[in-house]
This record gives C-alpha cells, structure tokens and sequence, in this order.
C-alpha cells in the first residue's frame, strides 16, 4: 500500500525537479495546471448542474434521487433550525468524538501489536493466525454485538472504529517492522543500543513510513465505524441523521449528511498530510511529496 | 602477548530457506595482533564478511573458537566498532545526531555525547554539515559520517566490511588516506575487507587470502611498506608493484574458482 502511495507520489516530484532547471518547461507546466483546474470545475458544473436541471425536468425523480438545491436547502435549514436530535454541530461533534477516540486508540494499538509481533518471531507464529481469520470476517457485523454489549451510547461505536483502524494499521505497522534494514539494527547493536532502543529509536522510525501510509485509510476506517455504528442505534450523530433521512425517504438530507462527512473527512486528510509531513522531513524531497 | 582477535577452527553453516546446509566457513585460522592493519581479500562470496559477524558477535560460530582478547565472543562486545559496506547511517537521524547515537546508546548525558559528536564531525571534515540529513549528503560524506559514528567509542577493534566498495575511485582513495590518519591516532586493530587489492596493500601491514566457499586462509602477505603512506603514491613503488604480483599469483585461482562456478550455476 506504502510502496502504491510512494509510486504515486514519486513523478510529480520528478517532475518537478525538472521544471526548475527550464523555464520554458515551468510556464508549460503551469498553463497544464490551469487547464486542469478548469475542467475540474467543468466537470462539477456539469455533474451538478446537469443533476439539476434533470430533476427540474423531472427527468430523474426528485424523490428518489433527490436535487442539489433542496440538498442546499436541507442543510441550511440544519444549520438554522438544528435537526430533531439538537444543533447540527452537536451531530457532527458526537460522530468526530467517536471517530477521533477510535481512531487514537485504533492507531496506538495497531502500531504497538504490530511492532511487537514483527521483533518478536515467536509471538507472530502464535498470534499470526488468529489475526488473519479476525482479520477475513467482515467486521462490520460486529457493529451489532457492540451494541448489544455497550448499549447505544459513545463507547459502541469508539469499540466499532477501533477493530476497523487496528487491522489496517496493525499489518502496515507489522510490515514495516519486518522490512527494516537489517544493517541498521545491526549497526545499531555494535553501537551499543539496547534491544529497547533498537526499538524506539531504529524500528519505530524506520516503519513509521508504512505506519502513516495507513492512517491515510484507517481516518477513513474510523468514520466508517463511528457512522455504521449510529446507523445501527444511536441517540446522536450524522449516521443517525441518515438513518431518519432514510426512513423519512429523503434522498436530500442523505446527501446533505454525506456532504457534511466527505468535508469531514477531507480536513482530517490535510491534517494526516501536514502530520507525514512533518514526520517524515527526513526523507529525501521525491518521496515525502504530498502533490496529490 | 594476547592476540586481538583470534579464530581457531572456525566454521559457519547457514540453513538455506530450502533447507540445506551451506558452510560459508571452514576451520578458518587467523591471527590479528592488537593495533595490527589487517586486510583481507578473497572471491565473492567466500565468507568475508561472515567472518566479520563472527568477530563482531553479530553471528555465533557454528564450531571452532573465535577470541576477541583472548576471551571467547559471547555477543556484541563494547570494544568493537563496526563499518558496513552499505550505508548503515540512520536515515531519520540529523548528521550530528548520527554521530552522537553510540555514546547516547551507551548512557553518556547528552551534552557530552553531543560535544564529543561536534569533536568528531570537526575531524572528519563535516563541521558544516551537523544538521543536515544523510540524503543530502554525497556518498563519501556519508562515509565520513559512518567513520565518525563507529571512532566516536573508540573502539579497540575495527571491522570494516568493503566500506569504500560503493564509492568513486577517487574519493576512494581520499577516503583511505583519512582513514590511515585517523587510525595512526589511536591505532585500533583493524580487519578491513576489499575485493580490491591495491587497497588491501595500500592500507595493511597484513593481508590475508581466502580460498574460494567454503571460506578458509588460503596465504599471508606481510606488507613491509614505510607509513605513513600515501595511497595514491604507494602503488608506484617497486615492492608494492612486486607484492601486488605475489599475492596476486595466490588469489587469481580463487577468482577463477568463484567465477566459474557462478557461471556453471547459471
């Protein structure tokens, strides 16, 4: 997954590397970069304006497909009116509460079984199968007995969130243990670290590359547990939002919410990227690019 | 006098992921005296560096002794510093930093390590760079930092595992020529492997030939050459131009050995 994110990432960096030494190249470069914005646009005009327009004509079916203006609409109205659960913040508040706290706690137990089975063979012999059978049930379905043990409340949908990110991050974390190059433990050995500094200040570095290409999706894994978790029984949050939206068959306050979660999710990606970023200075320029 | 390092008999086998046994070493003997240069050179593949493992404490012996100061290797000892053929600096870890990691590791506070880092950065020639990282560096910095890194605890041994193989021949043989400096300063024991014999000779007083794997000593040349020397100037000189011959005589048939067995395996 790592090696995908960094195969991505490397062209823009080169380049790039190559604009810098011709200006001829540099302009060109940046009328691309103008066209591309443009049909960026282009498209969502299109997309959007053509969704209209097609259920203006009633060509689509406002009621089932719903209609980009009474999706404005929809969200105004929460905004100014809040929705039958209390403020609109409050719904979006209650979901990034569980999606945060699942995903801290997720990452931090994904990084710490990860690192653990990867030095340690004879944990991963035991453990290992144990983890891939977990690891293949759909654990979406899990959403329900978490309900059934913790109730409704907040710590349901944190238990969801957690199972979802520690997977992901926990076989990132795993991987990049077992790659970490061998002649830097063993110069770190002669140099005189301890088996618990070869840890913390040689492995843990050294994976924290794989480590961060995960949290790029296991964000996304939390917000999916905390969201199916409301969907399933909730006294707050978007997923219960959409929830009443679907049982009310509005079409609108669906997509209203999942504009709401896709902002959510967006921001959360930035903050990840400026987190790699500082993470990883020390990598040379044409890998801890983050262009796309 | 107690050698520094001394291997008796010493033999290595690996298990290959297919399940055979492969002796990468057999009732191999060397001798190094302590504050000796020595350098040796072999085939690829003829255990060299597993040699180096051994010494080091990063491999255990799978029969035979291996003495470092006259006590039996039981795991990485203090004393022992340690130069790998491919960049083994810490790619995460600032230039000063780098250097500082062995005393750091080895509880020294961290104002001092990092002084005694800065001392040493001054000595091989990266003052300028101590903030910087590994990969803005050119390969020979990078070298000079790892030379740096294992001199900094001072070690009583040295193992150099061909650690100018990846450089230019130039900086090359500035690198040796700094190298020889440093050592005369405190005269470490030094087993240095090269596949290049112009550079065993040029830095040894002892060079070593193995014999095509399983690895053993097949000579010893004693390198009587004045220090301090000039790598760059050393192989015009008469005796060195005559050694070259001797010791080559003994090495080719290894060479050819390796080589046509890599082409027979293919």
């Amino acid at each position: 997954m790592s090696q995908l994110a960094a195969s991505a990432v490397t062209a823009p960096a080169k380049a790039e590397t190559v604009l810098v030494a011709d200006p001829r190249a540099r302009a060109r470069a940046r009328r691309q970069k103008i066209i591309v914005r443009v049909l960026q646009l282009t498209v969502f005009v299109v997309f959007v304006g053509g969704w209209e327009l097609l259920s203006q004509l009633k060509v689509l079916d406002p009621f089932f497909f719903g209609q980009p203006s009474k999706i404005a609409v929809q969200m105004g109205d929460w905004l100014k009116n809040g929705t039958e659960a209390g403020s609109i913040w409050t719904q979006v508040g209650v979901t990034m509460e569980e999606a945060l706290l699942g995903f801290a706690i997720g990452v931090v137990a994904g990084i710490v079984c990860g690192i653990a089975l990867g030095r340690v063979p004879m944990l991963s012999k035991i453990f290992g199968p144990y983890i891939k059978v977990m690891n293949s049930i759909p654990r979406i379905v899990l959403g329900s007995i978490f309900i059934v043990w913790l109730g409704l409340g907040l710590s349901s949908k944190v238990a969801l969130a957690i199972v979802l990110v520690f997977f992901a991050v926990f076989f990132n974390a795993y991987q990049g243990t077992r790659e970490v190059d061998r002649n830097l433990v063993a110069n770190a050995r002669i140099l005189g670290a301890s088996g618990r500094q070869v840890t913390t200040q040689v492995v843990l570095p050294s994976a924290l590359t794989w480590i961060i290409a995960s949290l790029h999706v296991s964000f996304g894994f939390a917000l999916i547990g905390a969201i199916v978790g409301e969907f399933l029984g909730a006294q707050k949050g978007l997923g219960l939002l959409i929830r009443q939206a679907q049982d009310t068959f509005n079409p609108n306050a669906v997509f209203a919410a999942m504009v709401i979660i896709a902002v959510v999710a967006l921001v959360a990606e930035g903050l990840i990227a400026l987190l790699e970023r500082v993470l990883l200075s020390w990598r040379p320029p044409q890998l801890s690019g983050t262009e796309l | 006098m107690t050698a520094a390092i001394e291997l008796r008999n010493a033999t290595k086998r690996f298990r290959t992921p297919a399940g055979a046994i492969y002796t990468a070493l057999r009732d191999l003997n060397l001798v190094v005296e302590p504050g000796e240069f020595c350098a040796v050179v072999g085939p690829t593949g003829c255990g060299k560096s597993t040699t180096l493992s051994l010494i080091s404490g990063l491999e255990t012996a799978s029969g035979g002794k291996v003495l470092v100061n006259g006590e039996p290797v039981t795991g990485i000892g203090p004393g022992i510093g340690f130069m790998f053929q491919t960049d083994a600096v810490f790619p995460w870890k600032s230039v000063l930093a780098n250097v500082a990691a062995g005393p750091l590791f080895r509880g020294v506070p961290k104002r001092q390590a990092l002084d005694n880092a800065r001392d040493w950065l001054r000595r091989v020639g990266l003052s300028g760079f101590a903030d910087r990282h590994p990969h803005q560096l050119s390969g020979g910095m990078r070298k000079r930092v790892a030379l740096a890194q294992s001199l900094i605890n001072e070690p009583r041994i040295l193992l150099m595992d061909e650690p100018f193989s990846a450089l230019d021949v130039q900086t090359r043989s500035i690198m040796s020529d700094e190298l020889l400096a440093l050592w005369e300063l405190s005269r470490p024991t030094v087993v240095f492997i090269t596949h290049d014999l112009e550079e065993a000779i040029a830095l040894a007083d002892k060079v070593v030939v193995m014999t095509a794997g399983p690895g053993t000593i097949k000579a010893t040349f004693h390198v009587e050459l004045p220090r301090p020397r000039k790598v760059q100037e050393i192989r015009f000189d008469p005796k060195f131009v005559e050694l070259y011959h001797r010791i080559w005589e003994s090495l080719r048939d290894e060479v050819q050995l390796a080589y046509a067995r890599t082409t027979t395996a293919a």
